[in-house]
Parts: C-alpha cells; structure tokens; sequence
C-alpha cells in the first residue's frame, strides 16, 4: 500500500482545471467542499472574534469595554455565526461532500448541482448576514425570542432572519443530497451493513437536516413576517403566545445540536478504528444509536423552556424523555471504548482529537442530564452551567471532531501530510485551552453567574479571568492547523494512497482522488474496517 | 415510478369523486353536528388527500417502500410536533 | 453495474454521467421529490401548529372570522385546483405514451387553472382588505362583532386569526406561484420535444410538486373555510 511520490502529471481533481469558473461553477463534489472549507472556515473567525471581544469584557465585573446593547449583540450574533454558519454546515459540508461518494464507491453525489446551489446560499446568507452585522447587528439572543425580536429590538432582526432562513435551506438541500446519493448509488456489493459507521451518522444527520430545519424556517418567516408586516402571530397585545414561537424554535433548534454532533461522531468512529486498528466494537450498536439519536432528537425540544411557563406536565414528559436521548450516546462512547480495548493503538494527531473527544463529549453529555432534571435546572437556567454545558459538546465534541477528520483526511484531500508534531502540539493546545475555558465556567454557572449579562458580581472575576486566559490559548490552538494546513499544500510531504493503513473505499483511490474518484468502479467483497486484512503502515508518517 | 398506464377513464373517476367529496364537505358545514363538524371535515379532507397521492401521485401502483416510508415518516413528524407541543397546552391550565 | 471503466460516454438527459444508469437516475429524481415534500409537509406544518393552538384558544374569534370568508369562493378555488391535478395526472400519462401534442395541451391547462386560482385568491384578498380584515393598524372588527352578537369576541384574538389566514394562504399562493413557474418551463421543453417515453422524470416529479400544493389547500379549505357554519341562533 506504500506507493510513494506520486507523478507530478498525473492527473487529479484538483489540477483538472484551473482558473476561478472552474472552481465557481463546479460540480465535482470535492471541489464544492473545499468551497465549504474556505467559507465556513472565515465565518469561524468572524464568530470567534465575538467570542474574544466577550471574553475581554468579562475580564473585569464591570462593563468596561462595550456597551450593554453592544454586549447583548455581541453574544447573539457569536452563536448565530457559530451555529448557522460554521458548525451546522462544517463536517457535513466539507468532510461528508468529499468523502459520501467516495466511501460508497460512487463517482459524485445524487445531485451535483443542487450541491453546488447548497454552497452559493450559505454564500449568500452569509453576505446577508455579514451585511447585518455591519449595519447595526441583531441583539435578541441568537435564539430570537418573541416578542422581543418582533416588537422590542431595534436591531436588524429581519435580515438576520432572512439570512438564516436562506442558510437553512443550504443545509436542507445537503441533506437531501446525502439521502438520496446513500440510498441510490452505493457500489455493488456495498450493502447497508458494510457500510462505514461515518455514512451512518450522516445519514441521520440528514434526517434531521430535512425534517428539522423547514419548521426554523416557517418560524423565522413568521417572525420576519410579524415585524415587516404587522401580523400577530406571537404579539401578546393580541393574544398571542410567546412560547408558540419557543415552541416552533426549539423543534429545531435542538435536534439541530444533533446535527452538529452525530457527524462528529462519524469522524470519531473511522479514527478510532484506524489507530486502534480493529473493527469497531459493537457496529450495530453504533449504527443504529445514530439513527436513535435522530429519532429521540425530536423528542425532546421543550427541556430548553422548563422555567418558560410551560405546564408541569408536560416539563415531566420532556425531563423523562431528555434523560432517554442521552442512552444512544452513551452506548456510543463505550463501543469507542471497547474497540479501543487490546487495539493497537498511534498517538497521531486525529486519535489525540478523538481521545478528547470521548472525554468532553462524556462530561458535556453528563452535564446534560444535570440540565434534565427539573429541580436542578430551576437552578442552573440560563446561567454558565449552560454555556459551560453545550459548549463541552459544540466545542469539546463536535469541533475537535472536525479538526480530527481534517487532518485525518488531509492527505486524501490534499495529496500532501500535514507536519505531525505541529498538528499533536495544536491538538494539545486545543484540548488545554479548551478546558481553561470552559471548566471554570461549570462552577460559574452553578455559584449563580447569569449568562447574557455583561457586568458580574465581583466574587466572579477570578474564574472569569481563567477562562479568558484559557480562550487565547485555544485561539493559538486553532490559527496553528490553519498555518500548517496552508503550509503543507505546498511543502508537505507527499501522500500516498493511503498513509495511514485505513479501511475504506476512500483510500483505495489516489491522493487526491481523480475527478470521478475511481479508475474503475468498485465492487465491494469485504465488510467494513477489515483491518485484520490491512496491513499497518511501516510507519506512522510525522513530518519533522 | 409506475411503469404501466393508466386509462385516463381511471383519473376522471377519482377527478370526480374529489369533486363530489368537496361539495359535500362543503354542504356539510352548514349542518349542525356539534363537535363531529371538525372531525368529519378532516375525514373527507384526508380522504381526498389519500386519493390524490394513492392515484394521481401514484404511489399506490409504485412498488417502492421506501416512498411509503418517507411519506408516512413525514405525516408522522408533523404529528410529533402537533402532538407533543399539545402536551404542553393542554395541561397548562390544569389546576 | 459494471465494472467497466469509466468512459467519456455521449448519453442523453435521461442517463446523466454520474449515475451508472438511467434507471438509477429515474429513482435518484423520484427520492429527492418525495424528500423534498417532506420538508414542505414540516414547513407548512409549522403553520399548522400555530393554527392549532390558536385555534383551541380563540375558537369564537376563529368561527367568526372563518363565517367572514367566502364559502363560494374557496369551494370554487378547491375544485379549480382539483381540475388542475387531473390535468397533470392526465400530462404524466400523455408523456407516458409519447403524445407531445396532448402533453403540452394539459401542461398549458394545469397554468390556466393555477392562474384561476391565484386570480380568485387575489379577490378574496381584497374583500379582505376592503372589509378592514387584515392585521395590523387599519384592523377592524367592528363588523363581525354587530353580525354576531351572540358569541363574544375579542377584537385583538380576532387579528390572530387573520394572521393566520394570511401567513397560511400567502404561502400557498406563493407555492402556486413557483408551481406555475415549473410548468411554464416544463410546458417549453415539452413543446420542445424534449420529453419522450424514455425520459419524462421532470414531467412526474413537477406533477408531484403540483399534487402536493393541492393537498395543501385541500386541507387549508375546511381549516380556514369551514371551522363553523352552523346557522346561528
């Protein structure tokens, strides 16, 4: 499997063609992922500078940097940046457009150019958005609480939702493609159960995605619609209901952070196997929780409004069904586990995301369940053990997810290694400022400091100013892999076919694959991760 | 998708009954049947519904199931949402 | 299929290069139409709640609004989109068996009857207007509170109703709109000769898209129409 230095004429996806048309109005869908890469990548830094100028803010109890009305924009727009724009669309529309057809053994997707659409909306919501910001920005919460977004707020509340009713659909629309490709064109002999566990998790994930996102879409354009012509739908003058908006909202709003990590889970189940170099423990079991996960997603939407005014009764039904959605991912984390157990296992960069992974994705999950019971969350709501909470799971979980398939598939996407003892010293930034600071904010939350409040008590400021200083390190954590990804496209070693060992029809093909990802179609005789057939690689590639 | 045709006789007859069921559920409303007015009217409706998707979106002579799937899936998640946030208002004001 | 390489082979619409065979893309099409309204069932279905609730909240102001639309009008409205359903159920089949001439005929048709509708739809939205029924400050009820004195109601639930009544039809309509749109482009590339026995995916999956837009009305009728018509006493 150790083919070496690859023919510098031969021909791939990425010299094919060159010039700008070539890459605006492709339909090659590795192409349309690095378009995703480039987009969701500058969103991420637009998002995490809101992120920074909060942290400054709370360096000190009192509101010293900004304004009030400031700091309320400020963390509305870094959520609604962060979600709709970088993490909603990152795994699935990087790692899962360029690596779905080549898993199955396809040429592309179902619908290249519905791909293509997919990318220009999250384009053009993002100029919409980016064009919000600048005009004054949006300060409702990034959850647009009625009615304040329709009634109150004299922020561009409008274009914003505009914007992510536009980005919805780009995300509908890759989800739809992902069903249908999955469904339609796998290779001959890749039956449903040899299939990888990452086509798994996105096809969940893409089940959500289609039935999920239509319903944020209606209640946006409702509260578009409220505010630009005067409806009532959720104006309490007129005996409308605020929590019918929360209601609508949070129906998608959470199985959406199910969108954000089960493709993370994806990622964790490949690298896992491959650096463990076993099978994974339990695929059934990890199979079907993802579509467990999916189902029960929908479940429990209303265990974000327990102390909104929402009947007991009903509190007691989501509690119940809240703690039952944790099941799948937890079943999840002791497969990983076990496969784990008596493996083979590399320290490389991705398995170093991967083993963080496991770690905050458990304590972000386990703090969910705190979140679940009534009588804690009484306590808790709307404080920083919520913040602390989600974003172990947005940040310990679904973006080390990313940076780990990044860089697991960097050499299939790019034909070049990344420097390996730079990307573990990024991994390790990564994981030691991430902790920095969020693990403070858990004892925050729960000593009673409020979210969304620009000035705190002064009892507060030392936990404040570590988890400030925990933020720049994850910030260095984060600009290095885009330092040494930029880098290595020109200096990087080559890549081999398939450099690390891995199972999968994706490495089966060069790096970087041809336009039409296979010299000849594949047929597929073998179940997945048959790494007792695979010979490891002689060594694990670490560029000095 | 349904390989063989069907006579066109067939689409007029559903054409009519569609058309039959619309003037009853009509006609229906203005009779006073307490609380079964809401119920009678949604069952004509459904049934008017069944009979467009079953024959003219023919998925009654497609033999996919996963069509049937996608299209039960999709009925149910609208009854999730439905339902369950009318777990919440209908026990809001109790006691 | 097969394991043949992959060539630069010269296919025809009906078999796109990325698909192994027409077959597969005949199927790949229909999949992605029946997800597709699947995300419109929840789309719409978001509306439908909002219905619900206010709707079990306010039900006096929701008869009375419901008595102040026009029974003629919407009967009218359902039966012209249920011809225009038969039209194109009837197209399919005419692509079917290859008759271009009767494709483009009842292609042109079902664009005649979307155009009825959206035309008694835009006068009915103007007795609404007229009749001071739309949201928002010119909003009146006066006139549904003298014609039924009987039950009581509440002037501000009342404009919950109408809210509704227009966030619910306007979204129809607009469905209507890009329906007709479809078939305006369906109905050149027909009469292009572009669809065959062989080929004429478009034709069925723009018929679904229609058929589901139906469905849709066939449900806002007796929701919007008919909550109570009852004579009162």
């Amino acid at each position: 499997m150790a083919t070496v230095a690859v023919s510098a004429e031969r021909e791939h996806y990425l010299n094919k063609e060159y010039g700008i048309r070539s890459w605006l109005l492709t339909t090659d869908h590795k192409r349309i992922a690095l378009l995703y890469l480039v987009s969701i990548t500058f969103f991420f830094f637009i998002g995490g500078f809101f992120a920074l100028l909060i942290r400054l803010e709370l360096l000190t109890p009192a509101g010293d940097l900004v304004q009030a009305d400031t700091y309320n924009k400020l963390f509305s727009m870094h959520g609604q940046v962060m979600i709709f724009f970088f993490l909603i669309p990152s795994i699935p529309a990087v790692l899962g457009n360029f690596l779905v057809p080549l898993m199955i053994g396809a040429k592309d997707l179902a619908f290249p150019r519905i791909n293509l659409l997919s990318w220009y909306l999250l384009v053009i919501a993002g100029v919409i958005y980016i064009h919000c910001i600048a005009t004054g920005g949006v300060d409702t919460g990034w959850t647009f609480y009625t009615p304040f977004s329709t009634a109150f707020s004299n922020t561009r509340v409008i274009e914003a939702g505009i914007a992510i009713f536009i980005v919805g659909f780009s995300s509908i629309l890759t989800g739809l493609n992902f069903v249908v490709t999955i469904h339609r064109m796998r290779a001959p002999g890749m039956t449903w159960s040899r299939l990888p566990l990452f086509i798994w998790a996105h096809y969940a994930t893409s089940i959500i995605q289609l039935l999920g996102t239509p319903v944020l879409a209606i209640t946006l354009l409702l509260v578009v619609f409220e505010r630009a012509f005067n409806l009532g739908i959720f104006d309490p003058t007129r005996g409308g209901d605020p929590l019918l908006f929360q209601h609508l909202f949070w129906f998608y709003s959470h199985p959406a952070v199910y969108i954000m990590i089960l493709p993370a889970m994806a990622v964790e189940s490949e690298v896992v196997a491959c650096f463990t170099r076993k099978r994974i423990f339990g695929y059934n079991f990890v199979a079907m929780s993802s579509i467990a996960i999916a189902v029960f997603g929908f479940l429990v939407w209303a265990h974000h409004m327990f102390v909104a005014g929402i009947s007991l009764y009903s509190a007691l039904i989501f509690s119940i069904l809240s703690y039952l959605v944790a099941v799948p991912s937890a079943i999840k984390v002791f497969n990983w586990t076990a496969t784990m157990y008596k493996g083979s296992i590399s320290f490389t960069t991705p398995m170093l995301y991967a083993l963080g992974f496991i770690g905050l994705f458990t304590m972000g999950g386990l703090t969910g369940l705190f979140l679940s019971a009534l009588g804690i969350d009484v306590h808790v709501h709307d404080t920083y053990f919520v913040i602390a909470h989600f974003h172990y799971i947005m940040v310990g979980g679904a973006v080390m997810g990313y940076l780990g398939g990044l860089h697991f598939w960097w050499p299939k996407i790019s034909g070049r290694m990344y420097p390996e003892a730079w990307g573990r010293l990024a991994a390790l930034l990564v994981f030691a400022g991430f902790n920095l600071t969020f693990f403070p904010q858990f004892i925050l939350g729960y000593m009673g400091m409020p979210r969304r409040y620009w000035q705190y008590p002064p009892e507060f400021q030392v936990l404040n100013v570590l988890s400030t200083a925990g933020s720049t390190i994850l910030a260095v954590g984060y600009v290095l892999p885009m330092v040494y990804f930029l880098w290595s496209m020109r200096y990087g070693k080559i890549a081999s076919d398939n450099p690390w060992g891995a199972a999968g029809l994706e490495w089966k093909t060069s790096s970087p694959p041809p336009t039409f990802n296979f010299d000849e179609t594949p047929e597929v005789t073998w179940e997945a991760y048959n790494y007792e057939e695979i010979p490891a690689p002689a060594e694990v590639p670490v560029e000095r | 998708m349904s390989e063989h045709v069907m006579s066109s006789k067939f689409y007029y007859t559903i054409w009519i009954v569609l058309l039959c069921l619309t003037v009853i559920t009509a006609a229906v409303s203005f009779v006073d049947l307490g609380p079964f007015n809401t119920i009678v009217a949604l069952v004509i409706a459904t049934v008017k519904a069944l009979l467009v998707i079953l024959f003219f979106m023919h998925v009654k002579y497609t033999s996919e199931r996963l069509t049937k799937i996608v299209i039960v899936s999709a009925i149910f998640w609208l009854l999730l949402l439905l339902g369950l946030s009318m777990a919440d208002y209908a026990t809001r004001f109790l006691s | 299929m097969s394991d043949s390489p992959i060539a630069v082979e010269q296919h025809g619409p009906e078999h796109l290069h990325h698909f192994a065979d027409a077959e597969q893309q005949r199927d790949a099409a229909s999949l992605g139409m029946w997800l597709f309204l699947a995300t419109e069932i929840m789309f719409f279905g978001g509306m439908f709640l909002a219905y619900l609730v206010y709707r079990y909240w306010y039900y006096n102001e929701f008869a009375a609004g419901s008595r102040s639309l026009d029974i003629s009008l919407g009967t009218i409205n359902t039966a012209v989109l249920i011809c225009s359903s038969l039209t194109v159920a009837l197209g399919v089949r005419a692509a079917q068996m290859g008759n271009r001439k009767l494709l483009v005929i009842l292609l042109l048709l079902t664009i005649v009857f979307g155009f009825a509708f959206l035309g008694i739809k835009g006068v009915e939205w103007y007795q609404k207007f007229e009749e001071h029924h739309i949201p928002g400050r010119s909003f009146n009820a006066g006139d549904l509170i003298k014609e039924y004195p009987q039950i009581h109601i509440d002037p501000q639930h009342e404009q919950i109703y109408f809210s509704l009544y227009f966030a619910m039809t306007g979204l129809h309509a607009l469905h209507m709109i890009i329906g007709v749109g479809i078939f305006v482009f369906l109905t050149y590339h027909a009469w292009k000769g572009r669809y065959t026995p062989k080929y004429y995916t478009p034709i069925e999956i723009g018929g679904l898209y229609w058929h589901f837009v139906d469905i849709v009305w066939i449900y806002l009728f007796p929701l919007l129409y008919l909550i109570d018509r009852k004579p009162l006493r």
